[in-house]
């Protein structure tokens, strides 16, 4: 029951970091398509500059209860995704200083420079994220020792030996690419006003049929290389309600409604994940080579005491986390413009 | 050394040795600005809001530095040091965690407002802002210190037969003394190059002739908390530290001080270089027995030198520890004893237009940085062979199935982009420094 619990809250809070920066990815990669002018590249960054940087505190707060609560998926996982994990390393770097220090720079030349850092910083987080889902869904080669390392890519193909990228984690990234910016454009469409919401409009409506062949694509692959992620659904029926909640997400984000599309296409991304996260429990990561050396919540957690005296502080400082957000998007809600109260730098 | 665990020990050297250049300067100035804040709410000067809100945007670029610097440190506990973490997530996961929900929330909520927000919030609101992100980040340092303290004095643990370590008790933990002494140090540490970054621009403002209100009021407030930070940080922190240190991991500190051999009233090495080879100092300036009375209160009491202990377990490059620890020392003493001048002239009224000393301050700015690097370099190398003291040793520690070759690559990946970033970095504060504090 403990270990349920910590996997939940790890899901919890991986969940809530692809929901909340989902969207500042998403505005990172339509900011280098809708923009016209300078004005609206202004807007754009303005919409998400007061809360992005408390949205990817998610990812670190969550890989840091990662290494609490499963410290053998964290060492293994980590290290055996040693390449990638570096890059994303890299492009968040570029991303936020790509957001943040353009507000400092006037020149065109550095502000093209540091927007461009942002959105392709963006572009290319979406891809990799999904990779990573797509990786821990199709498994890794697992040693006995319990650590494996992946190369970029080997042949493609979904084998025992398969790398980073092969045209399933392929798919999984263009699944959160379209998802991720989808989401970022609903997201403009609540913050922005005029032609740029008209725009932003029409880049979701754009995008929504592609959201939903890929996603039809990706769940057709991932059955087709993983026929027993169907296990627990068939041991527990409720749970394919899930996937129905993940249609009736994607048929409210027509909604003309500003405020239901956008939160339709948090929906989507919740239902997708909490989807995934039914199907691998108890695994945490699969061995493409034999099933006896996969990693479970019951192989890999850490001692009960810190477990148990970690629900307390856990609960407390996430009080605390979701008093503070409430706090920041009170503050800055409503439609952005330029005409600005702050003072000029 | 096997070459896959260099890489990794670079690997990590070269990252969280870039990182701290940012977070020391984020703590330094985030209760200095709370000093400008509360002076502007006590006195109505505007002198002091402007100066808040030009320290609040060298330390916007600043905090952004130090938070994609950051990153990588933790992502690196499982990357490079995989075998570390396995064992060790029950442990000091926990205060990594911590640092996140309790801190990194609390300053990532509470920057965009002090940066952003003076309009929206009222003037008292605006100094609960700034004490905000001055609480979050000195929280977020608690964190990080807690977790290097257990792996430099390990309590409050149990060994499962597995290897792994687990939390015995959640407070012993977060209250190992050894955390408490570092964590004082590190902060006076912290608050001085703080003080002397903030000296140095009113320094320079003065010799520039220009923005003399603002400068005024930087050189007042940086020097008034600077004498005092400088004070603690030798003596109680610095003293209990190396006294603590020399109790615990005596190996270390014979290795600091360059003590080949054991003696009775043994000297201190002022200068010299360690010949690790022929266990002898060249060229040595020392002063007889003062090491027995800072370490024992006594002039005649043993020091245990190296020769006490296995070779396997002396730190693994003893020059560089020396080196570490004597330059913190050293540069220390002259910074103390600049601040003590200057807090001697603003007292007599002159520190204004003494140029001199308005030069040697200007002058002084890059040394606390180098100070605080090479007293981080003095704890971790002198923790060496060890990660975890006495439990671990650091060649059980990396990651197998990352080969030297990948280390270096994503090595080198990170030289090049911060290098990026360090000349982003100068370029943007150089820019709001030649812009200045300036009217509304």
């Amino acid at each position: 029951m403990l270990l349920l619990t910590w996997y939940l809250l790890v899901a919890i809070m991986i969940t809530a970091y692809v929901v909340l920066d989902g969207f500042d990815l998403g505005i990172g990669v339509l900011h280098l398509f809708l923009a016209r002018s300078e004005e609206d590249r202004r807007i754009l960054i303005r919409t998400i500059s007061p809360v992005w940087d408390g949205n990817e505190v998610w990812l670190l707060a969550g890989g840091g209860t990662l290494y609490f609560a499963f410290p053998l998926l964290y060492a293994s996982g980590f290290s055996g995704f040693y390449l990638p994990l570096m890059m994303v390393l890299w492009l968040l770097i570029l991303r936020a200083i790509g957001i943040e220090l353009r507000a400092h720079v006037d020149s065109p030349v550095w502000r093209g420079l540091l927007g461009g850092a942002f959105g392709i910083g963006s572009l290319l987080l979406a891809v990799f994220y999904g990779a990573a889902l797509g990786n821990v869904i199709r498994g890794v080669p697992l040693q006995p020792d319990g650590y494996f390392f992946l190369p970029l890519w080997t042949d493609w193909r979904v084998g025992p030996h398969p790398g980073i990228l092969d045209w399933y984690t392929l798919i999984a990234g263009v699944v959160a690419l379209v998802a991720l910016t989808l989401h970022g454009a609903n997201y403009a469409v609540l913050k922005t006003t005029g032609e740029l919401n008209r725009r932003s409009h029409r880049a979701a409506v754009v995008l929504w049929p592609v959201l939903v062949l890929v996603t039809m694509a990706s769940l057709g692959a991932t059955l087709d290389i993983r026929p027993e992620l169907l296990d627990n659904y068939r041991k527990l029926p409720i749970l394919f309600a899930i996937p129905v909640l993940v249609v009736v997400s994607l048929l409210a984000m027509r909604s003309r409604n500003e405020r239901t599309a956008f939160l339709s296409s948090s929906a989507y991304l919740i239902f997708m994940l909490v989807g995934a996260a039914a199907a691998v429990y108890p695994n945490l990561l699969t061995s493409t080579t034999d099933q006896a050396l996969n990693i479970t919540v019951d192989n890999a957690h850490s001692g009960d005491h810190s477990l148990t005296v970690g629900l307390i502080w856990w609960a407390f400082g996430m009080a605390l986390a979701v008093c503070y957000h409430v706090f920041v998007y009170r503050m800055f809600r409503g439609k952005v413009s330029l005409v600005s109260t702050e003072h000029s730098h | 050394m096997d070459d896959a665990l260099l890489m990794h020990r670079l690997h990590f050297a070269f990252t969280v040795t870039f990182h701290y250049l940012f977070p020391q300067l984020t703590m330094g100035l985030a209760p200095l600005i709370v000093i400008l804040k509360t002076l502007y709410l006590r006195t109505g000067n505007a002198v002091y809001n402007r100066s808040a809100r030009f320290w609040g945007q060298v330390f916007g670029i600043n905090f952004v530095i130090g938070v994609v610097t950051g990153i990588p440190m933790e992502f690196q506990f499982g990357t490079n040091w995989s075998q570390f973490a396995r064992v060790t997530g029950g442990v000091i996961g926990q205060p990594l965690v911590m640092e996140g929900v309790f801190s990194f929330f609390l300053e990532s909520a509470f920057i965009g407002l002090f940066l952003y927000g003076e309009n929206r919030l009222s003037r008292i609101g605006h100094w609960w802002a700034a004490f905000a992100v001055f609480a979050g980040s000195w929280l977020s340092g608690f964190f990080i210190i807690v977790t290097d303290a257990w792996m430099q004095y390990p309590v409050a643990f149990v060994q499962s037969p597995d290897g792994s370590f687990q939390v015995t008790s959640f407070w012993g933990l977060l209250l190992n003394p050894w955390a408490l002494i570092q964590y004082a140090h590190n902060m006076c540490g912290a608050v001085i190059t703080g003080v002397f970054v903030m000296a140095a621009v009113g320094a320079y403002y003065l010799l520039e002739g220009k923005f003399l209100d603002e400068a005024h009021a930087f050189l007042r407030v940086s020097v008034t908390v600077g004498v005092l930070a400088c004070i603690v940080q030798i003596f109680p922190t610095g003293d209990v530290h190396g006294r603590f240190m020399a109790k615990h991991q005596p190996v270390t500190t014979a290795a600091m001080e360059g003590l080949f051999k054991t003696e009775a009233g043994a000297p201190i090495v002022l200068l010299g270089q360690p010949d690790a080879e022929n266990q002898r100092i060249d060229n040595p300036v020392v002063a007889n027995k003062v090491l027995s009375f800072l370490i024992y209160g006594t002039t005649t009491a043993q020091v245990r030198g190296l020769n006490e202990f296995p070779k396997s377990d002396w730190p693994t490059n003893i020059p560089l520890l020396y080196y570490g620890y004597h330059i913190m020392a050293g540069l220390g003493t002259i910074l103390v004893a600049v601040m003590a001048i200057a807090a001697f002239l603003l007292w007599r009224g002159t520190l204004y237009t003494t140029h001199f000393m308005l030069w040697v301050v200007l002058l002084c700015a890059p040394l606390p940085y180098v100070a605080n690097t090479a007293g981080w370099m003095t704890a971790e190398v002198g923790r060496q062979p060890w990660l975890v003291y006495g439990l671990m040793r650091t060649t059980d520690g990396y990651s197998k199935y990352v080969h030297a070759g990948n280390g270096l690559f994503t090595l080198l990946g990170f030289m090049g982009l911060y290098t990026l970033l360090a000349m982003v970095f100068l370029f943007l504060v150089g820019r709001v420094i030649a812009k200045g504090p300036g009217k509304e």
